[in-house]
Formats: C-alpha cells, structure tokens, sequence
C-alpha cells in the first residue's frame, strides 16, 4: 500500500516561491489502478516522481507497505519494489534492447522467450529489436515502448507509467491498454499511470484529477468522466473577457 | 619462460590462453618467448637489423589466425619495434596483436611498435591490437606505448581494425594511415579510456585513392580524473569515395579532451561526413538506471562499458 501524507513541494524563482504540489494526500491499496490526469502543468508527473524519489518533496512524508521511504534514494525505492517508466526515455549508446532488459529483471541472463513476451506486449518483435543499441537510430516511439517493456521485465509490485501513450502508435497503443488491462485483471501489480487517453481512464479503478498542485476530483469513471468532458470546453479567458465587453 | 603473470597478460591482450595451432609470435620483454608457423603463415625475424618480425601470409589463406603479442615485464625497458604483415591476395586472415606492461619498478617501461601491412587483392583481414598496463602496488613506473599503423589496401580488399586502450597506459600517441585503392573498404574502431593523469593522442589519416573506396572511424573514448585526449582523424578523399568519421567522448572529472575530426575532398565526386560529439554522462541516463535498482556508481559504470563495448 502507497501512502502520501500532506506532500508538498516548492521551488523558488525569480518571482518569488511556487509551490508546485500543495498538501497532496491520498492512499492507494495494493492492486489498485490509479490513473492521474488533469491540465498540463498541474503536477501529475512532479507527484510520480516524488513517489520514484526523482524528486524530493519539501514537506509531507512517503510510506511504501508501512515503511517511511521519504529519505530513501531512487535506488533504494526500485530494489522495494517501485518502478517508473518516464514520459521521455533516455537512449544510451552501445546499450542494447536486451542489455536494459536484463538491467531490469535484475538477472544475467533471460531466455528469449522472456524478452519476447516482454517486447510482444508493447508491440515490437523480439527478432528485430533485441540486439539493436537503444540510441538514436530507434524512433521516439520504438523508445518509448522499450521503455515501458523494461517496467514489465522488472515485474515491480508498484509500477508507475508517465504518459505512457505519448508518442506511440494507434495500433500499439492498443496493445498497450490490453497490457494494463492484463496486468490489473490478474493482480499482478499496483499502477499508477499518468494519462489522458480516454482508453486508459476508462481502465482505472480510481481517477485523480491533479489541477495547480491539488487533488481537483476524485473518484471512479462514471464520476469523474462527465467533470473531465466539462473542463476540456475551456476557452482563452482574455477572449472571453473581451466578448464578454462587447456584449 | 613464461610465468603466471605473464599468461595473464597474454589473455588479456590476445585472449590466448594455453597452446594455439595458429601461427603465434610471442614477444617478451625485447625477446622471443614462442614463434609458431603454419603452412600458410611465415613469421620469420627481420633481416635488416631492425627489431622486429616479418608475417608473410600466402595467397588464398583463408579462416587463419595470427598472434603476435608483445609482453613487458621488466620495469625500465623500452623498446622500438618494426612489425611487417605482407598479405596475399585472396585471403581472409584475423591478426591478434596487443601489448601488455606489467610494471614492477619505478622506471618506465615503454613499447614503440611499427606495424606496416601491405595487403594485396580481394582480401578480408581483421586486425585487433588491445593495449593494457599494469603496475605493483605502490609502484609507479609509467608505462608507455607509442604505436604506428601504415596499411596499404590493394584494391577491392577489406581491413576491419580494432584498437582497444582500457586503462593503464600513462602515455600514448598513435599515428595511423591508410592508403586505399580501388573499391577497398577499410573500418576502424578505436575504444578508450583513460584516467589520472594519463595522456592519449590519436592522430589518423585515411586516404581515399581509388574509385569506390571506403572509409569509416568510429571513435568513443572515455576520459576521467585530470587525463587529456586529443583526436585528430582526417579523411581524404581522392576519388569517386565515401568516408564517414563519428568520434564520440566522454568526459568526467578534471579531463580535457579534444576532438578535431577533418575531412578533406580533392575530388568532386568525394563523400564525406564527420560527427563529433564531447559530452559528459546524461543526468536522465544515471536516473533511468537508478529506478532499475543499480546505484549511482553501477548506473555509471554500465554506461561506460555499453559506451565503450
């Protein structure tokens, strides 16, 4: 089970203080489908990594399955189980789609048998993938979906997924949504993912709406879906000033 | 006679462990510890007063090997060699070479090794050479090594070669230049790093002579601590040509490292193109590791060896 308690973090820039996440708590119990969404900006992926340990809250405290992990290092974090596939992967030269596969898992070898199911979930055929270097011949998408079949290697108990839909293909995309779907009808893991594809919210057991650093709404599909629709009407508000002096 | 340490340097510099039917030409500390022909390669000592070894490999060799490592073991020597590889034409050979220094004392211990290849038609030749120094504990001897490549490639051959400096080496200055004629190809890998206060200067010229020529450097190197490299690889073309340098650099620490690849055309018809690239290790790159369970030192280090593998 994640607890976050009262998390907050602030940055100081030249106008002054910002505070990026603003007294944010909420517990997700194990197994959990947890979709973050809301406007861009709003902290979703600020909050993930603060869960990651990519970074560090400036007030509130973290506990993973009872311990208090606040101080622990992103290290110390994925060997209890937490994993994280980020928005924009790095690529790595001379590392090969295998070699980040092994990372993963943890292990000297894996059969190809394994990375195939791994690479089959994200879309891409082990035959042509696994010896290429993750560099910059791969397409963003072909990195992305390396990306997240590192987190199904890891098999980590809590796996958190920064827009995984970003930059990837219909047809893979997909794939990807039956992955997820997968994973959570067999309780395989706990899933937060970070998104605004209604496909994947459609898939969550709890959506968390995530607006200026605050918990906006929560709550199942059919109760956060219709507030979700009503705030993508939004218009430019310095129009909408102007219209409304003319009238 | 060899001991243990100097069968360890052999297998980290040529891989050769135990007895080889390939034709072996072992150097030790400026003598001949074995020297080994075979039917198609002759390796005989110079004639011409100079130290060192000619190779000569028959016409239409095929699938052979060829040893010639250089071992130093004794702190203080130093040594100028002259190694001459006459290849046939037709042939698909692999040449290991490589020096090892295991420096005992606080002299220099330092190896100057000439290597020409004149390779004839038609032919495949891989060239591997690995250098690598050791030193006692508490011991300080630099060790040196000043290697100097000239190959000639006949037409419509291929020469892949391989240099690899993975620390340990106080000094190095490698010249290299190629001359390639017609439809020839020839691709070099150069893999290195260095630290403390080591200093590696690579400087190279391929020249591309004859029609369809081809020509590739693919250079990554690694500099730590207060160590300096400096990269000067130029490609020529003189003809109907394609030539491609890529050299990639780490840097972390105190290092400096310049990297000053040239392309030059004498030729209308000439393709070239050159990439060069200094940066240290990605901030996202040590972060992506660290959420798959390694530390920041591991996260570093399988960076390095992905980078230099």
């Amino acid at each position: 089970m994640l607890e976050l308690q009262n998390i907050s973090y602030r940055v100081s820039t030249p106008e002054g203080e910002v505070d990026i996440l603003k007294n944010i708590s909420i517990t997700i119990p194990d197994h959990r489908l947890v979709v973050f969404t809301g406007p861009n900006g709003g902290g979703k992926t600020t909050l993930a990594k603060v869960i990651m340990g990519l970074v560090q809250p400036t007030g509130g405290k973290i506990l993973y399955n009872g311990e208090d992990i606040t101080g622990l290092s992103i290290t110390e974090r994925a060997r209890r189980g937490i994993s994280y596939g980020f928005q924009q992967p790095p690529r790595f030269k001379g590392i090969t789609v295998n070699d980040l596969l092994l990372l993963a898992a943890g292990e000297k070898k894996l059969t190809k048998d394994r990375c195939c199911q791994y690479l089959t979930k994200v879309g891409l055929c082990a035959n042509d993938y696994l010896d290429r270097e993750v560099d910059v011949s791969l397409s963003g998408g072909e990195v992305k979906r390396i990306e997240i079949a590192t987190i199904l290697a890891r098999g980590s108990e809590l796996m958190i997924f920064d827009e995984p839909e970003a930059g990837i293909d219909l047809w893979s995309f997909a794939r990807l949504t039956e992955t997820f779907e997968q994973i959570h009808k067999e309780d395989e893991a706990t899933m937060i993912i970070i998104s605004h594809q209604e496909r994947i919210i459609r898939l969550a057991d709890e959506i968390v709406v995530i607006a200026n650093g605050e918990i906006a709404h929560r709550g199942d599909c059919e109760q956060i879906f219709p507030l979700i629709l009503a705030d993508t009407l939004g218009g430019c508000p310095v129009i909408e000033r102007k219209e409304a002096a003319t009238v | 006679m060899m001991n243990e340490l100097d069968k360890s340097l052999l297998e980290k510099i040529a891989d050769l462990t135990g007895t080889t039917a390939d034709a072996l030409n072992i150097r030790k500390d400026s003598g001949c510890a074995a020297r080994q022909s075979t039917e198609h390669i002759e390796i005989s000592s110079k004639t011409d007063g100079k130290e060192g070894i000619d190779i000569r490999i028959k016409d239409g060799t095929k699938g052979e090997k060829c040893y010639i490592p250089v071992i130093i073991s004794k702190s203080g020597l130093s040594e100028m060699v002259y190694n001459d590889f006459y290849i046939g034409d037709d042939c698909d050979v692999e040449i290991v070479a490589g020096c090892g220094i295991h420096n005992s004392g606080c002299n220099e211990s330092r190896h100057d090794g000439v290597h020409t290849f004149y390779v004839g038609k038609n032919s495949r030749v891989r060239y591997a050479e690995k250098h690598y120094g050791e030193n006692d504990p508490g011991q300080t001897g630099q060790n040196v090594m000043n290697p100097k490549t000239e190959v000639y490639l006949g037409e419509n051959s291929v020469m892949q070669m391989d240099t690899v400096q993975i620390r340990g080496i106080d000094s190095t200055r490698r010249e290299t230049a190629f001359h390639c004629e017609a439809g020839s190809e020839i691709v070099v890998t150069e893999r290195l790093l260095t630290h403390g206060k080591q200093v590696a200067e690579s400087d190279m010229v391929i020249n591309l002579n004859g029609a369809d020529a081809k020509g590739r450097v693919i250079s990554r190197s690694v500099a730590q601590d207060e160590s300096q490299q400096v990269f000067y690889p130029r490609m020529v073309g003189n003809a109907a040509c394609f030539g491609h340098v890529q050299c990639d650099s780490i840097i972390m620490g105190d290092a400096k490292i310049q990297s000053i690849p040239a392309i030059i055309a004498n030729c209308p018809e000439a393709q070239l193109i050159h990439e060069a690239a200094i940066g240290k290790i990605a901030g996202d790159q040590l972060l992506k590791l660290e959420t798959l369970g390694l530390t920041e030192e591991e996260a570093e280090n399988t960076i390095l060896e992905g980078f230099l593998a």
